[in-house]
C-alpha cells in the first residue's frame, strides 16, 4: 500500500480498485446501528485545515471516528507565512505529537508534498490549491460505480472551471486509471493549456456542451465562482449558464441512464438549475454519504489495515 | 610580495606557457615571483557578472556585499554588477555609493552598482539616474530588475534619457498583467501541478516592444535573463536589423527545466521560471551563436525561511556565483575562448568596466581566474561562501574548480580558498 495520498496519480488501478472495494465494505457498516470499527484504536489522525471546508473536514472526522482513531482538528486560517507559524513548524509540532496521519487542506498547490517531507506519518491531501483533491475523485468514482455498475468504458463529462479545479484534475487522473473516458467541457479560457498531455493523453476537450451530452454516462458539473468574470474568463453569469449551465432541457439530452454529479457546494442557477440538482438523476447527496466511506477506506488502508 | 608565476598555464585554452603577475598587471619579469604549478590549469580573464543580487542594504541575513563578493571570487569573478532591488532601493546616488564603498571595503571583486530606473522600483517616476551616473559609483546600467518597466512611455523616456551619459537600460521582461499570481512556466507541467502559469509570451511581448522602442529612439537596451525560444527569435531579428540590444542568459536556464517543479521544492522557483527542454536547447544555441551575448548569474540569495515553505509563498531566485562557470563548462564544453567571451569580455564591455575582460597580455590589468577543468566536485550547500543555501545543484557533481582568482594582481582566491 502507498504511504501518502497526495495525488490521484499515486494510485494505480489495483490500489484504486482496492480502495473502492474497501469503501463498499465500509458503506455496509453505515447501515448498522453501531457504526464503529475498532481498527484504528490508539492511532492519531490530525485534520490540518488551512482553508474553511466544513463538509470535507467533517467527512474526514466522521471517517476517522468510525474507525476509532483519535482525531485532532487543527484549523489554521490564513496563510502560514503572513500569519503565525510556518507549515514546517506546524509539521514538526504534529510530528512531535505522534500523528499517524495528517489530512491537509491548503490553499497552496503542493502543500501536501512539502508536508510529507517533514513528517513521518501518512499525508492525505484533502484539497491543495488548484492542484488536486484525490479523495473527492475516489468518492466520485465510487458513486459512479455504485450507480452504473462499472467504471471501465464509462463516458464522463466534467464541465466548467477546469482551470481552477482540483476536483477535475484528480478525477481525470483517477477515472482514466480506471478505464473511463473523460471529456472536459468549458469555455476555452477555463480549460488549462496542454491538459491532455499534462494528465492523460486520451482526455478529450470540448467547448460545446450540447454536442457532448447525448453520448455521456456521467456529467459532472463543477462549481464556477462568479468572481471569475471579473477576470474576463467569461463575460457574465447569465452568458455562462446559457452556454455551460445544466438545466432541464440540457439534461433531457443525456441518455436515460446517465447521472448528474456535483462536488458541492453548488451555485444553484449558475452551473446547475435547482430542478436538475434535485432530480432523481442527481447523485449530489449520495456523494456526501459516499465521501465518508471512501475516506474511511483511505485511512484504513494507508494506516496499515488489511482488506 | 614580488608577484606570482603561473607555470605551465594554458591561457584561454592555448598551449602551456608561463604567466607572470606583478604590480597589478601581467608582466614579463619572472624574477623572484612565487611559483604556482599551473600545469593542466586554464587561465581566463576574470569573470564579470552583469546580474548579481547582493541584498545589502536591507537583507543582510540573506547576503552582504562582503559574503557575495567572496562567493563571486570563489566562482572566478573579478567584477559583479549589483542589482538595485535592495531596501532601501538603489535609486539615489547615496545608496549606490554605499554599495560601491562596501564593495571596495570587501576588496574581493569590483562591485559595480546598478541603479534603479524608477523611484522605489515602482514603475511610476524616473529615478535620478543622472545623479547616480555622476556619483562615485559611476553607474551606467539601470534596471528595475525584479519588476518590469511595464509602462511603454516611461520605458521610452528611460531609454532616451540615459543616452546623455551612454547609459543602458537592463529590462526584466515580464508583462505584469500576463503574470499575475504566476508561479512557474505555463505549460504541461503547470497544468499538472495546479500552479498558476507564467506564459512565455509575457516575456516575448515585452522584448518585442522594447527592441522597437530602442530602435525608435536609438538607445541601448539590455535584456536580462532571457528564458524562452520565442525571445531568442525576437532578439535574432532585432539584431539583424541593427538594433543596439544585448541579452543575457542565466546558467540555470541553460540547464534546468520546469519538470523540477514537480517536487514542489521552491529551491527550483525562480523568475523568469525554468522553461522546457526546447527552450533550453534554443538558449544554448543562441549563446553559442551570439544572439545571446553573455551568461549572467542572477545570483539571488534567500534566507532559509523564504524557501522552506509552500511553493506559492517562497521567494523566487537561486544562487549562482559559485557554480556558474561549472554549469557553463558542462553546457558548452571546454570551449575556453567562447566562455571567456560570454562570461568576461562581453559583459565587461556592456558594463563599461575598463580593466576587466581584457586579454591576458603583458601590461594588461591582472584580473584573471585559474580553472582546473579536470576537477569534479559535488555541490554541498553548507560549503558555499554565500550566506544563503538556495542552490538548485545540491548533491550534483559538476565539472571544473576555481583554483585561484586575482584582482588587479592580488589573489582573492588561492588553492580554491578565499584569502580573506
Amino acid at each position: 500500500m502507498i504511504k501518502h495520498l497526495r495525488s490521484a496519480a499515486d494510485l494505480d488501478a489495483a490500489t484504486a480498485t482496492l480502495i473502492l472495494d474497501t469503501a463498499a465494505e465500509m458503506a455496509a457498516l453505515a447501515g448498522r446501528e453501531v457504526k464503529k470499527l475498532p481498527t484504528l484504536r490508539g492511532r492519531t489522525v490530525v485534520n490540518l485545515f488551512y482553508e474553511d471546508s466544513t463538509r470535507t473536514r467533517i467527512s474526514f472526522e466522521a471517517a476517522a471516528k468510525r474507525l476509532s482513531a483519535d482525531v485532532i482538528n487543527f484549523s489554521a486560517k490564513g496563510s502560514s507565512v503572513s500569519k503565525g507559524e510556518s507549515l514546517k513548524d506546524t509539521a514538526l509540532t504534529l510530528q512531535a505529537m505522534g500523528a499517524d496521519a495528517v489530512v491537509i487542506r491548503h490553499s497552496a498547490s503542493g502543500a501536501p508534498h512539502r508536508l510529507a517531507s517533514w513528517v513521518d506519518g501518512s499525508v492525505i491531501n484533502a484539497g491543495d490549491g488548484t492542484h488536486e483533491h484525490p479523495t473527492q475523485a475516489l468518492l466520485d468514482a465510487y458513486t459512479m460505480r455504485s450507480r452504473l455498475g462499472r467504471l471501465d468504458g464509462l463516458k464522463v463529462a466534467i464541465v466548467g472551471d477546469v482551470l481552477h479545479s482540483r476536483v477535475a484534475r484528480s478525477n481525470v487522473l483517477l477515472l482514466s486509471t480506471l478505464g473511463a473516458q473523460v471529456t472536459l467541457v468549458g469555455p476555452p479560457t477555463l480549460i488549462p493549456v496542454d491538459i491532455a498531455a499534462a494528465l492523460e493523453p486520451k482526455t478529450k476537450v470540448s467547448y460545446d456542451l450540447d454536442s457532448v451530452l447525448p453520448d455521456m454516462d456521467v456529467v459532472m458539473m463543477l462549481r464556477v465562482q462568479t468572481e471569475r468574470m471579473q477576470d474576463s474568463y467569461f463575460p457574465s453569469a447569465r452568458e455562462y449558464s446559457r452556454r455551460y449551465g445544466l438545466d432541464l432541457a440540457r439534461m433531457r439530452k443525456l441518455p436515460e441512464h446517465a447521472i448528474v454529479m456535483h462536488p458541492g457546494p453548488m451555485n444553484r442557477g449558475m452551473e446547475i438549475t435547482p430542478e436538475v440538482a434535485d432530480s432523481s438523476r442527481s447523485t449530489i447527496v449520495e456523494q456526501v454519504a459516499n465521501g465518508v466511506s471512501a475516506r474511511m477506506a483511505v485511512l484504513y488502508l494507508l494506516l496499515g489495515g488489511k482488506a | 610580495m614580488s608577484g606570482f608565476l603561473l607555470k605551465g598555464v594554458s591561457v584561454v585554452g592555448g598551449a602551456p606557457t608561463d604567466l607572470v603577475i606583478r604590480d597589478g598587471v601581467i608582466s614579463a619579469d619572472k624574477s623572484g615571483a612565487e611559483v604556482i604549478d599551473a600545469a593542466g590549469l586554464v587561465a581566463l580573464p576574470g569573470l564579470v557578472d552583469l546580474h548579481t543580487h547582493l541584498r545589502e542594504p536591507g537583507r543582510e541575513d540573506a547576503e552582504t556585499v562582503e559574503t557575495g563578493s567572496r562567493a563571486a571570487a570563489l566562482g572566478g569573478y573579478t567584477a559583479v554588477c549589483a542589482m538595485a532591488n535592495t531596501s532601501p532601493v538603489a535609486d539615489t546616488a547615496g545608496v549606490v555609493e554605499q554599495v560601491w564603498r562596501l564593495g571596495r571595503e570587501a576588496g574581493l571583486v569590483d562591485v559595480q552598482p546598478i541603479g534603479a530606473v524608477t523611484v522605489g522600483l515602482a514603475g511610476k517616476q524616473l529615478a535620478e539616474v543622472g545623479a547616480m551616473a555622476t556619483s562615485a559609483a559611476n553607474v551606467r546600467i539601470f534596471s528595475d530588475d525584479g519588476f518590469c518597466v511595464a509602462d511603454p512611455r516611461l520605458m521610452r523616456r528611460a531609454l532616451e534619457y540615459v543616452k546623455a551619459f551612454d547609459g543602458i537600460i537592463a529590462q526584466h521582461a515580464e508583462e505584469p498583467r500576463l503574470t499575475e499570481g504566476a508561479q512557474m512556466h505555463e505549460g504541461e507541467v503547470s497544468t499538472r501541478l495546479g500552479l498558476t502559469g507564467w506564459p512565455a509570451v509575457a516575456e516575448e511581448a515585452i522584448i518585442a516592444r522594447d527592441v522597437l522602442l530602442a530602435e525608435h529612439v536609438g538607445s541601448r537596451l539590455h535584456v536580462c535573463h532571457v528564458s524562452t525560444a520565442g525571445s531568442v527569435e525576437v532578439l535574432r531579428q532585432a539584431k539583424a536589423r541593427g538594433v543596439r540590444v544585448t541579452a543575457e542568459v542565466t546558467p540555470h536556464h541553460l540547464l534546468l527545466t520546469d519538470e523540477l517543479a514537480a517536487s514542489y521544492d521552491p529551491v527550483f522557483k525562480v523568475n523568469p521560471p525554468l522553461r522546457t527542454s526546447s527552450d533550453v536547447a534554443a538558449l544554448r544555441e543562441a549563446l553559442v551563436e551570439g544572439v545571446i551575448d553573455v551568461v549572467a548569474t542572477d545570483h539571488a540569495p534567500h534566507a532559509v525561511e523564504d524557501k522552506e515553505c509552500e511553493w506559492a509563498y517562497a521567494r523566487p531566485g537561486m544562487l549562482g556565483l559559485e557554480t556558474a562557470l561549472s554549469i557553463v563548462i558542462s553546457v558548452l564544453g571546454e570551449r575556453w575562448d567562447l566562455i571567456a567571451d560570454r562570461m568576461s569580455r562581453t559583459p565587461a564591455r556592456i558594463a563599461g568596466l575598463a580593466g576587466h575582460g581584457t586579454d591576458l597580455a603583458v601590461g594588461s590589468p591582472a584580473n584573471l581566474t585559474l580553472v582546473d577543468p579536470s576537477a569534479r566536485r559535488v555541490v554541498d550547500p553548507a560549503e558555499l561562501a554565500s550566506r544563503s543555501r538556495n542552490t538548485p545543484y545540491s548533491g550534483t557533481t559538476l565539472p571544473g574548480r576555481i583554483v585561484a582568482t586575482f584582482l588587479r594582481g592580488e589573489p582573492t582566491v588561492l588553492d580554491g580558498k578565499a584569502v580573506k
